[in-house]
């Protein structure tokens, strides 16, 4: 099978429309076996061409875990950096929402949580330290792989429950279609953690001060739903390069090149090089299901702060089904002094402030299997990332070993 | 150990976690010169079995328990899982099976057509290899002081000359015999409760008798090392090779064979395939001249997807001492290291 680079992307897009997940493999192996080489190569003449460091964020943790698990660093010229972004629901996800759950499910409401969210840790002091911690002491949680799932569940068992609802634009159609089409079980509400991303860019280049960015790899399923458009602003209003990509090794190094193209000619756009799955606009339906079922609200990111209009929360017309509402919560409450663990620096990491090496607690007390902070809970925190990638943490000595190897 | 220590999955996993505590646990608690039988190899080499030297020949002696839940998968059920692991493990060590012995627990209350089917498995699959059953035992433990069924299986084998794999040396290529992760795949995905949504998913699990004894007859001398990559999947196997030698193993990812249905499932939860267990396949350490012949010769039998995937060098750098590297599929350098357990993502 012969392909052109240029006609990759509209063949990619046809598998995909089709479904044909044998055909889309192949053709992206076959893709990455011949182009991968080629756009190293570029990435490197591009980097050497503008002649300064530059720092590229990627958004989203699944695009951290790519970066990571193909060991692009370690192919990468020393002045690009690649740094992770504020992309993992669980890391930013705050922790009053898991002290409210985890009462709840000691007074005998049964939280339905997603499997990384069970090992969040709540406030700090709070005991027990998790749902999963409550769990081990009697309160009712259960496991669940997505709403859908919850809804299975709820309506084949008696007994309130509650789902804890966390994510971004990518999680919350499922459950904005569900309400919308009325078929919410009475015994299920919902507690809505929702963030917007865009909101969260826009506080990183005005309220963060020591992150200079000189790219953006925007995300790519949040993107499927919201519009490549929605980073339009990046480039418009803070001249930075953007470029919305896919998942794979080769997504992410195209987007690379051509952030640095950008940057080498000295001009700011956005670039969707997803275009087989992200359109312009996003999926319409979409997100007329998100804005019919959720408010937007300023919003507090865990130990980041409030992010203005970033926050879904259920509309007047849906409380019924609110968790907030039904159980006399308070979303923010008043006492936010308690979201960051001493010593964690999970809320500097998700904003590229820090690596996750910086953090005294990293790989120390805070290891995979015995998370301290929440960026080492979910696989796509850049601590967890990092944690099962111990070359990320030598990259230096690892790329001059790669230099010497003889295969 | 600590007072308020407790025993954890991770300890049971196969990886770093239970090398640890059965070294704390069992083996330094052994004198030295009582770690093994005069000639022979023991409990302090992490290997498939141990041996035995008498006069000339070699007995190789395995023992396992097994639990897997749901006890019976597509593929197979917790009697094949027993038989096939004890005798390939016996394989692994270049030993051909004997005989075997089985003791099972079963709690009390359990379904008897259960345990019926069940053993029947674990024999059938034994005696069609010609194998004897020549010994056993049978326990019932009270309701809820186990779940539903153990069963540990004592393999005895002998071998002209046995396959330790602290024999792997730099040079050696790095063999599969077939695609990975297949049993881990299927046993993650029943007990997630997505069998019917995921397609495509059956566990490997087979004893290895009909593809090993052609090929150690054949290559007896150059097979330097060999295991089945079962609990932490290859990458605990090569990790421990590479750390008993104090080589790097270097492996080219994109010639890992996998089959697609696998790695689409693995992928959507985001666990690496080098950590998935296989049961019905076989690592091996090939002296590099006869590689080639070797694949040759095991696809000529069927095993159609047999690959070389990585070599052992000699450590370039003091970091990489020990442990064992790979080169993405786009030319990048991670590390592949043990999982501890594995836990699927979620969102």
């Amino acid at each position: 099978m012969q392909v052109k680079y240029s006609s990759l992307e509209s063949m990619l897009r046809e598998y995909v429309m089709e479904r044909n997940a044998d055909a889309y493999r192949e053709l992206i192996s076959k893709v990455t076996k011949v182009y991968s080489g080629a756009l190293v190569a570029k990435i490197r003449k591009l980097a050497r061409g503008v002649g300064r460091a530059v720092k590229i964020m990627d958004f989203c943790g699944t695009h951290e875990w790519t970066i990571t698990h193909y060991g692009i660093r370690t192919l990468v010229p020393d002045g690009v950096e690649l740094i992770a972004g504020p992309g993992c629901p669980v890391c930013i996800t705050p922790a009053y929402y898991v002290d409210q759950l985890i009462k709840l499910s000691l007074d005998g409401v049964e939280v339905l949580t997603y499997g990384d969210a069970v090992r969040l840790p709540a406030s700090v002091g709070l005991k027990p330290r998790s749902l999963l911690e409550a769990k081990a002491i009697g309160g009712k949680v259960h496991v669940v792989y997505s709403f859908m799932d919850a809804v299975k569940y709820a309506k084949s068992r008696t007994g309130d429950m509650v789902f804890f609802a966390i994510g971004f634009e990518t999680t919350m159609p499922s459950v904005a279609s569900v309400i919308i089409k009325g078929k919410v079980p009475k015994n299920l509400t919902i507690l809505t953690a929702y963030r917007y991303t865009p909101p969260i860019v826009r506080y990183l280049f005005t309220k963060v001060k020591g992150v200079h960015l000189d790219g953006v790899i925007a995300p790519g399923h949040v993107s499927a739903v919201i519009g490549a458009s929605s980073w339009e602003f990046i480039p418009k209003d803070y001249g930075v390069p953007t470029v919305v990509a896919g998942f794979e090794a080769i997504d992410v190094l195209i987007a690379i090149e051509k952030i640095l193209e950008m940057i080498a000619k000295s001009k700011a756009e956005l670039v969707n090089e997803y275009s087989r799955v992200v359109k312009w606009e996003g999926n319409k339906l979409a997100k007329k299901a998100i804005s019919e079922v959720f408010d937007v609200h300023d919003a507090y990111w865990r130990g980041i702060g409030f992010v203005e209009r970033s926050g879904g929360f259920l509309r007047d017309r849906f409380k019924e089904y609110d968790a907030v509402r039904q159980y006399g919560l308070r979303d923010p409450p008043e006492d936010l002094s308690k979201e960051i663990i001493p010593g964690c620096k999970c809320h500097e990491v998700v904003l590229g402030l820090s690596k996750p090496t910086d953090c005294p607690l990293f790989m120390k007390v805070c290891r995979p299997s015995s998370p301290y902070g929440p960026c080492m809970v979910s696989i796509e925190g850049t601590c967890r990332i990092w944690a099962e990638h111990p070359e990320v943490l030598m990259l230096k000595e690892i790329k001059s070993t790669s230099n010497t190897l003889k295969f | 150990m600590a007072g308020d220590e407790k025993v954890t999955i991770a300890h049971g996993a196969g990886g770093k976690e239970t090398w640890e505590i059965v070294n704390k646990l069992i083996v330094r608690r052994i004198p030295e010169h009582l770690r093994r039988t005069d000639g022979g190899v023991g409990i302090d080499k992490l290997d498939d079995g141990a041996v035995i030297r008498v006069g000339d020949k070699y007995i190789v002696v395995t023992i396992d328990s097994y639990t897997v839940k749901p006890l019976k998968f597509p593929g197979g059920d917790l009697g094949v899982l027993a038989a096939s692991g004890t005798i390939n493990d016996l394989l692994m060590m270049g030993a051909r099976p004997v005989a075997v012995e089985d003791a099972i627990i079963v709690e009390e209350g359990v379904d008897m057509g259960l345990v019926n089917e069940i053993v029947s498995s674990y024999i059938k699959v034994v005696t069609d290899e010609g194998i004897a059953v020549i010994g056993g035992d049978f326990k019932v433990m009270p309701k809820g002081s186990l779940d539903t069924m153990v069963i540990t299986s004592t393999g005895i084998g002998i071998a002209e000359r046995p396959i330790v794999d602290t024999g792997l040396r730099v040079g050696d290529d790095i063999v599969v015999t077939g695609p990975i992760a297949e049993h881990g795949a299927t046993i993650i995905a029943a007990q997630l409760g997505m069998l019917e949504t995921v397609k495509g998913l059956s566990s490997d699990i087979k004893p290895l008798t009909k593809i090993m004894l052609p090929l150690l007859e054949k290559f007896s001398n150059y097979i330097h090392a060999a295991r089945d990559p079962t609990r932490g999947g290859i990458a605990s196997t090569l990790n421990e090779w590479a750390s008993a030698i104090g080589k790097t193993i270097i492996l080219k990812r994109e010639e890992v064979p996998i089959k697609e249905s696998v790695r689409s499932f693995l992928d959507m939860l985001g666990i690496d395939p080098l950590h998935v267990a296989s049961e019905g396949i076989a690592v091996l350490g090939v002296d590099p001249e006869v590689t080639d012949e070797l694949v040759r010769y095991l696809r000529s039998m069927g095993q159609v997807h047999a690959s070389v995937i990585g070599k052992v060098i000699e450590p370039p750098s003091d970091i990489v001492r020990g442990k064992v590297l790979a080169e993405t599929e786009v030319g990048g350098l991670v590390f592949v290291d043990t999982a501890s357990v594995l836990v699927p993502r979620i969102c």
